[in-house]
């Protein structure tokens, strides 16, 4: 039988420094009670800047 | 009466315009003098370029809307301004040439007593051989029609990623001096996003090429942000944005030359490349549109009133200086020419100061940095604040304090969003404060870390979906417009 091959194939890349989020970080990332959350946080925030702009 | 002459219609110009008409439009006369006789949200121009949105989605006619607010349209290119007027008149005017209203072709005098310059960018594809679409190899999502052109030869190559033909994709920056890095970094992600939609992801390599020293510039000198109890750099929250989708990157790169299906660049550090494609699209650099302009006996005066790459000086200080005696003072307040009074200019048309990201260049030096974005929010809100100034200076008399908008007060928001389902998309929501960095204020940093923040997930998705038809909106002058902040 072959022997399989397992090599690294990450380290040294570009893509093998910067953080990738983890499960928990994508699952927050998508669900919807989090996210409305989210959403009036950030438009409060868009908000501010641009009454600071004004 | 007095009479505005706003050149251009783009953000600034059509921000401008639409409060003039409001405030002012029944007792004087307003005129609006731009080529296109369609209004463009360009923001949304990245998802007609995935054939998310039809073109129809991002633009409507101009000349209905000026009309509720007694604004007058001219479907014109203005070619010169005699700010003294001539021999003839002594009033300020500006040469124009028809492009429409079944008069192309033809040239008219339009006399001003204020005129703001919203000309916008033009569009230097020549600068870098090889870039564009109309004499290149590469596409582009500046416009509509080159957004959707961008989609068909997108499409040609899903489909052939579908028969089994392997592709790589090369979006970014175009030449050493770009801005608008945050258009390439949201096609980039949108690109991927269709990609997986059409099952087709694995077969693409995707790679992103950019002036900017490091990811997360953006033409700002970067920005930080705090996460996970850190301040840390944009680069950091950019790079991860690029790693999590497999996306490699080329920063510090100016593009010298593009071939079919090769890009050729050069890198601060003095390594020259070239990379394969075979779909491509690349931001080109922007420059002044070339207006000139003459005194009143006829000589040219264009470098008084214009800086070298085009643009209008008005109310900055120009004086050569390095980059670290940058100074947030050193930007425009009131965006009025410092020698003809009545003359303003707003967005892209102004000129900056000096660049936001720090001056590099090759060691054959060839700059490589990207130019100050000046587009979207900032543009919105030096529009409204000429018009409020020009305003006063009708209503009030020419005493009267002008009002402010310095870039180095305002903040700028940018939402890079894939997908269009409600609950299938996902955003990198950004937003700094403010754009230009004052470290007299902010010592540490240069801004405001709680208003300068970075966020994914499908709120910001939302939020750019509510931004597109809110803008929308409010462009088409619809009830309660004016309560709709720029």
């Amino acid at each position: 039988m072959e022997e399989k091959k397992i090599i690294n194939k990450r380290a040294y890349k570009q893509g093998y420094y910067p953080p990738i989020p983890t499960g928990m970080t994508k699952f927050f990332r998508t669900c919807k009670i989090w996210q409305f959350f989210r959403f009036i946080a950030l438009n409060l925030k868009m908000l501010k800047v641009v009454s600071k702009s004004h | 009466m007095a009479r505005v002459v706003i050149l251009g219609a783009g953000v600034s110009g059509h921000t401008a315009a639409s409060f003039l008409g409001e405030w002012l439009g029944k007792k004087h006369e307003i005129i609006v003098v731009t080529p296109n006789s369609q209004w463009n949200w360009i923001p949304s121009n990245i998802w007609v370029g995935v054939g998310k949105m039809d073109a129809s989605e991002v633009i409507f006619g101009l000349e209905s809307v000026y009309k509720k607010i007694n604004v007058k349209f001219k479907q014109a290119k203005a070619l010169s301004i005699y700010p003294e007027g001539s021999i003839d008149t002594e009033s300020g005017f500006v040469k124009i040439e028809y492009t429409g209203q079944d008069k192309a072709g033809q040239s008219e005098d339009v006399e001003y007593d204020y005129l703001i310059n919203a000309t916008g960018p033009k569009l230097n594809f020549h600068m870098t051989d090889g870039l564009g679409p109309e004499n290149g190899f590469t596409s582009s999502v500046c416009t509509y029609s080159h957004a959707q052109e961008a989609n068909v030869k997108l499409n040609e190559s899903i489909e052939k990623m579908k028969n089994g033909e392997r592709q790589k994709f090369v979006v970014g920056t175009g030449h050493g001096m770009c801005t608008c890095q945050g258009a390439a970094f949201e096609y980039i992600f949108n690109i991927e996003h269709v990609l997986k939609e059409n099952g087709v992801r694995d077969m693409a390599d995707l790679v992103w090429i950019s002036n900017e020293y490091e990811l997360g510039d953006f033409g700002m000198g970067g920005m930080h942000l705090k996460r996970g109890g850190y301040i840390t750099n944009g680069k950091v929250f950019t790079e991860s944005i690029m790693a999590e989708r497999g996306i490699s990157w080329i920063t510090g790169a100016h593009v010298s030359k593009i071939e079919e299906g090769n890009i050729f660049y050069e890198q601060l550090d003095g390594n020259e490349d070239s990379v394969d494609f075979d779909f491509s699209m690349l931001i080109p650099p922007f420059g002044g549109v070339g207006l000139k302009a003459y005194d009143k006996h006829g000589d040219e005066i264009t470098d008084k009133i214009f800086a070298p790459n085009g643009f209008m000086k008005v109310d900055a200080d120009y004086t050569p200086k390095a980059y670290e005696e940058y100074r947030a003072s050193d930007w425009p307040e009131t965006y009025q020419n410092p020698l003809y009074k009545n003359m303003f200019a707003a967005g892209i048309a102004f000129a900056p100061p000096h660049l936001i990201s720090k001056p590099m260049s090759s060691p054959k030096g060839t700059p490589i940095n990207p130019t100050p974005p000046r587009t979207g929010m900032p543009s919105g809100m030096i529009g409204k604040a000429i018009a409020k100034s020009i305003r006063d200076l009708i209503v009030r008399g020419e005493n009267t304090p002008l009002h402010t908008a310095s870039m180095a007060n305002i903040g700028a928001a940018c939402v890079a969003s894939t997908g269009m389902g409600f609950f299938n998309g996902s955003a990198a929501a950004m937003t700094v404060y403010p754009v230009v960095p004052d470290f007299e204020k902010y010592p540490e940093y240069g801004r405001d870390t709680d208003l300068t923040f970075g966020e994914v997930g499908l709120a910001g998705h939302w939020i750019k979906h509510v931004l597109h038809h809110m803008f929308l909106y409010k462009a088409k002058l619809k009830t309660g417009w004016t309560l709709i902040p720029e």
